[in-house]
């Protein structure tokens, strides 16, 4: 029998997003509330000033947070309902099962992307190199927030643990440092600790793309290094550490 | 006809317990085998190992040829696993569980969604297809597990403690949807439950703290028992003297003696001929387990 990769795919949309979605159409509600709040709070409390860096905080959040919600997610499917059990004895790789839940979380982010993009393209009407800086920078957060997210789920036992680090994490990585506003609002010496979150970086290039922080180039290399650097190293731990088989 | 063969399997875990102990066996992949033992026997364990859920210490294990460590990705196309404390996702109905199952496993969506609704009917299902699997009873949840496994063309069905804590008639319903599922595929069960191993499974393997101490058909365990039948009786009957048998007094006041089959059919004489009331069976299961595993479990 040929088995479809794209079923594999689409078998984890299904289940951690659309299905929830369909059955629940209060979830999209929910989904819309968490990035698009902060963005109104800083765009009230700067005038309007900061309304630009607040949209691009928002779509840092969304791409950094969803692929850190996957660690809960899957530790309460893998947990509670034995999903990865079932699975893991398939034909499915855990590239396609993480692939498909991956992609699932940004599906489940959809009402609250399609707002921001929307947002974005009235507001900032960025040109195609920015889209394309934007994009590849969104990217790799979702991609190091995914490695991080899953590698995490495979060793957890404790679902009641999993959304608490979850939520820690994605405060620690997508609200406390300064992704809705420039780094230049954080006072000395938190903007050192600012630094120690790799959304700190991804900030500074699109705040810097996008011309509401004005940084020199060395910075700018120096952040491009610094986030690629850290997101090899983190998939490569991730892929190193990943438990699919128990041990 | 293929094989499920095991040599010397032995799990230890990373807290230094030992959940199998050099488990060898071979049985035909064929019709239903029961795996029985108490809590804590390592029946989970074996049943994840050999569903490739699991990294076994040491031993090797392969079925229908192919090894568990090795040709994993082969033999995960032949097998489905319905795990331990498994339940379908709240947020789903029964046909969207099944359905992308199917998707995991590879299938298009058209034959996905086709062979759903065809595994939900087999399983008389199909009035509860679009209901959400939350407000489903226990025993209905379960049955969508097993509509979900065997939905797909999985050859060889892992159920770890398929029926425990469902009720006595949805016990029964799923019995009758597994004996239907051992005629075409190979089911690989564990339980704590031994009428259902007895009703259910062709062969019989009996776990005693990670280790494998008896296997074979229900008629096999009984001839390679030390005892092949069982008389009950009232408990005020003064029992003759045995030249080999064991006497045990139930909870309920029984008394029983286990003994061969020549001493238990000369004892049913004498007790005819004193007209005491007694009946005469060959062992069961049970006794054959708890002869195993101790009388202290039985108290238990």
């Amino acid at each position: 029998m040929k088995r479809s990769r794209l079923s594999q795919i689409l078998a984890g949309v299904l289940v951690n997003a659309i299905y929830e979605m369909k059955n629940y159409p209060i979830v999209l509600i929910s989904t819309v509330i968490s990035p698009l709040s902060l963005l109104f709070v800083i765009t009230f409390v700067s005038g309007g000033a900061l309304f630009g860096t607040a949209i691009e905080g928002g779509l840092i959040m969304i791409f950094f947070s969803s692929g850190i919600a996957l660690q809960s997610d899957l530790a309460h499917l893998k947990n509670d309902f034995k999903l990865q059990d079932m699975v893991v004895s398939s034909p499915t790789t855990s590239r396609m099962y993480m692939g498909g839940m991956a992609l699932a979380e940004i599906v489940y982010s959809l009402p609250a992307l399609v707002i921001l993009v929307a947002l974005a393209g009235i507001y900032l009407h960025p040109s195609l190199i920015q889209i394309g800086i934007l994009s590849i920078v969104l990217l790799l957060m979702f991609a190091v927030s995914v490695a991080i997210g899953f590698m995490l789920s495979t060793f957890s036992s404790d679902v009641v643990q999993s959304y608490a680090f979850s939520r820690m994490l994605t405060l620690l990585f997508a609200t406390l440092p300064p992704v809705y506003y420039p780094i230049t609002y954080v006072p000395s010496p938190f903007n050192y600790l600012a630094y120690l979150s790799p959304t700190t970086y991804a900030a500074e290039i699109i705040h810097s793309a996008t011309g509401f922080l004005h940084i020199s180039t060395n910075m700018l290399i120096l952040d491009w290094a610094v986030l690629l650097v850290v997101s090899a190293v983190i998939l490569f731990v991730a892929v190193k550490k990943t438990r699919w088989r128990d041990v | 006809m293929g094989k499920l063969e095991c040599s010397e399997l032995t799990k230890v875990y990373q807290d230094h317990r030992k959940a199998l102990d050099n488990v060898s066996f071979s049985v035909e992949t064929k019709g239903i085998f029961g795996l029985i033992g108490r809590n804590g026997a390592g029946k989970t364990t074996l049943i994840r190992i050999l569903a490739t859920e699991l990294e076994q210490t040491s031993g090797t294990a392969s079925i229908n040829d192919l090894d568990i460590l090795k040709q994993t990705d082969k033999l995960r196309e032949k097998i489905a696993i319905v795990p331990q404390e498994a339940r379908p996702i709240r947020w789903m109905t029964p046909k969207q569980t099944v359905m992308s199952y199917l998707l995991w496993r590879g299938y298009p969506y058209k034959q996905a969604n086709q062979l759903a609704a065809e595994s939900l009917k087999k399983l008389n299902m199909e009035q509860y297809a679009n209901t959400l699997n939350s407000r489903l009873s226990g025993g209905t949840k379960r049955k969508v597990l097993i509509a979900t496994a065997t939905a797909s063309e999985a050859e060889i069905i892992f159920l770890d403690e398929p029926t425990t804590g469902l009720d006595p008639i949805s016990r029964r319903e799923l019995w009758d949807i597994l004996r239907e599922l051992g005629k075409t595929r190979f089911i690989f069960l564990t339980t704590h439950y031994l009428d259902e191993a007895e009703q259910l499974a062709d062969q019989i393997g009996i776990l005693k703290e990670g280790k494998l101490v008896s296997i074979g058909s229900l008629s096999d365990l009984r001839q390679s028992s030390r005892f092949q039948y069982s008389l009950k009786m009232p408990p005020n009957v003064q029992v003759p003297p045995l030249v080999d048998g064991e006497v045990t007094v139930g909870s309920s006041g029984y008394t029983q003696i286990m003994t061969n089959e020549a001493e238990a059919f000369s004892l049913a004489r004498l007790l005819s001929e004193q007209n005491v009331k007694f009946s005469i069976t060959p062992v069961t299961l049970d006794d054959i387990f708890f002869r195993i595993v101790g009388q202290k479990a039985r108290d238990e």
